[in-house]
């Protein structure tokens, strides 16, 4: 896992692509030369539009355009987006009109902006509107694929990337890329841990070290957090017992909430839940933070260890 | 030319009977902010809208933004007048299940382009429309209806700067002045100021009409016409509840429903019974 890349050039690459597609336009709120729209911006100026530094005004241009047969990406910080939150909530999802927003920078890992930039409540809040498919990706090439299907999806949506570079992840097996489907990425029969974004290959290096220890993981990659993948996270309670979730987000709300709605519903196992322990995070490297918000590899280990011991 | 003033005001009362009728049968609703715009949507879907009420989601209609969505019985008598839908629809006026929903939706009406019921948000949308059209090389317009209370949200001026900056020459708002919001008159609420002065200050062609001059209308609409080297607005000077006397001018009338007394005097007063 030598080879790093950043989610948001998965976002910048997918749009470059989906460029063939004539009715796909894409609209900014200054912020392009960082959410890596600004490839597409360069490339088709008039498929691009700024909507100056006005997040609201950016989310209900693309209902309009949306209404009238254009695919539009809009994308800014994903702090940013929440700003729009009612935008989104009655002017895009209400009326399920299929505008795809990219709210980069997501998370603590975003690092040394500090705590107004770093949206730990993001993929809890759309997670909550009717019609929008919420995703975090976990690396550069996923990123990529799932936005591009985004465009072939007819609902609107929420993804978030991250600001700083992940191992690359899924180079040759674009196959197994698809929204709503958890991707199996270890296996092991003590205990299931599903992750999201920054945390998937935290989550890989914890069951390298539980392994270590004798304890056998599986790793899934939740990259789509609505529709949940259920299915697989009931397979995952039948071979493991026991669940361990993560993710770069408020421990409330967000994929771990998803995943205990899910099992207290259909299929109750252990559940230990790797989050942000519902704190603003500060100033610091990316690495740092995971270590602050205590979610790195170590601290999803002991959970997994956690949630062994409470399997009946 | 199939209208003359007169016809176009014969419309307009007919509309004002429907609203009276729609929120007295639902005991709730939004009269006053109706009566105020009808007189203009009445002339602008009379003589300047392209669009097909037997096709509503024709693809190169124009589009026609209520903004102000809590107007909503104006806009469904509109519709009930082109054909869009029927006059025994406007009866599911805020009925479970009804066409009519409270505020303007287009996953649930013919002929309506906008979900709203949030304010600030439809000259955005309108924005999105207005760029659609122009990326297809299409003629079509976009027309926006704002309440005066309704500029007070900042996103309107986020969409005002966007629009401008990217010279929108089809996209045309229609200021519904009337003076009064939820609580109570603008002024009181919110001082506006010279409103004129800050949309020319964004860029934008401005003309003051009086809303409820058939002739001044139809002006107004012909300025925006005239107007296309970037985004256009007519102040529409209006009276809130204009046509029944006891709500005209009258702030506890925006968002409130005739008794059966009060309903059979606007009735007269619209000329639907005799004295």
């Amino acid at each position: 896992m030598s080879n790093v890349a950043a989610t948001r050039d998965g976002y910048g690459e997918a749009l470059l692509e989906l460029a063939n597609n004539p009715k796909v336009v894409v609209l900014e709120a200054d912020l392009g030369k960082s959410t890596k729209s600004l490839h597409f911006r360069k490339a088709h100026p008039n498929r691009t539009v700024s909507c100056g530094i006005g997040e609201q005004n950016m989310l209900l241009v693309g209902a309009g355009l949306a209404a009238s047969g254009y695919i539009p990406f809009a994308s800014t910080f994903a702090i940013f987006t929440e700003r729009a939150f009612e935008q989104m909530r009655n002017g895009v999802a209400r009326p399920n009109l299929a505008v795809h927003v990219c709210g980069s920078h997501g998370g603590t890992h975003t690092g040394t902006d500090g705590s107004s930039a770093q949206s730990i409540e993001d993929l809890a809040i759309f997670r909550t509107l009717p019609n929008v498919i919420v995703m975090h990706p976990s690396d550069i090439v996923s990123t990529k694929i799932l936005t591009m299907q985004l465009a072939e999806s007819n609902s609107p949506s929420y993804t978030r990337t991250a600001r700083n570079k992940t191992p690359v992840l899924y180079e040759g097996k674009e196959d197994l890329i698809k929204i709503g489907k958890g991707i199996v990425l270890r296996e092991g029969n003590d205990v299931a841990i599903i992750a999201c974004g920054v945390m998937v290959s935290e989550s890989l290096k914890a069951a390298e070290q539980l392994a270590q220890e004798g304890i056998h993981a599986t790793v899934v990659d939740m990259h789509t957090l609505k529709p949940l993948d259920g299915q697989l996270i009931d397979q995952l309670v039948s071979t493991c017992g026991s669940i361990v979730t993560a993710e770069d987000h408020n421990i409330i709300g967000g994929l771990g909430g998803a995943v205990a709605e899910h099992l207290a519903s259909n299929s109750p196992a252990p559940l230990e839940r790797v989050g942000v322990p519902d704190r603003f995070g500060e100033s610091g490297g990316a690495d740092e933070m995971l270590e602050v918000m205590e979610i790195s590899s170590p601290f999803i280990a002991e959970a997994a260890q956690r949630a062994i011991k409470r399997k009946l | 030319m199939t209208w003359n003033v007169e016809d176009l005001e014969e419309t307009a009362r007919k509309c004002r009977v429907h609203i009276v009728n729609m929120v007295h049968r639902a005991q709730a609703g939004h009269p006053g902010g109706s009566l105020s715009e009808i007189d203009l949507l009445t002339a602008l879907y009379k003589t300047q809208m392209r669009v097909k009420s037997d096709e509503p989601t024709w693809g190169d209609r124009d589009r026609f933004i209520l903004s102000k969505g809590h107007a909503s019985p104006g806009m469904y008598a509109i519709l009930a007048e082109m054909g869009f839908i029927s006059v025994e629809d406007l009866s599911s006026y805020r009925v479970l299940g009804g066409i009519c929903q409270g505020h303007v939706d287009m996953k649930w009406c013919p002929g309506v382009d906008f979900s709203a019921g949030s304010l600030g948000m439809g000259l955005s949308f309108g924005m999105g429309t207005a760029i659609a059209a122009r990326l297809e090389g299409s003629q079509r317009q976009t027309y926006v209806m704002l309440g005066d209370g309704e500029i007070q949200e900042g996103s309107v001026w986020e969409a005002a700067m966007a629009a401008a900056h990217h010279e929108l020459g089809n996209l045309n708002v229609i200021l519904d002045r009337n003076r009064i919001q939820n609580d109570d008159f603008c002024e009181a609420q919110m001082r506006m100021f010279d409103i004129p002065a800050k949309w020319r200050s964004f860029g934008w062609n401005v003309k003051e009409v009086n809303g409820h001059d058939m002739n001044e209308i139809l002006e107004g609409l012909e300025f925006l016409g005239n107007n296309n080297d970037g985004p256009s607005i007519i102040i529409a000077h209006t009276v809130k509840g204009h046509g029944i006397s006891y709500m005209a001018d009258n702030p506890a009338f925006h968002g409130a429903a005739p008794n059966d007394e009060q309903y059979h005097q606007a009735m007269i007063e619209l000329g639907e019974v005799a004295q």
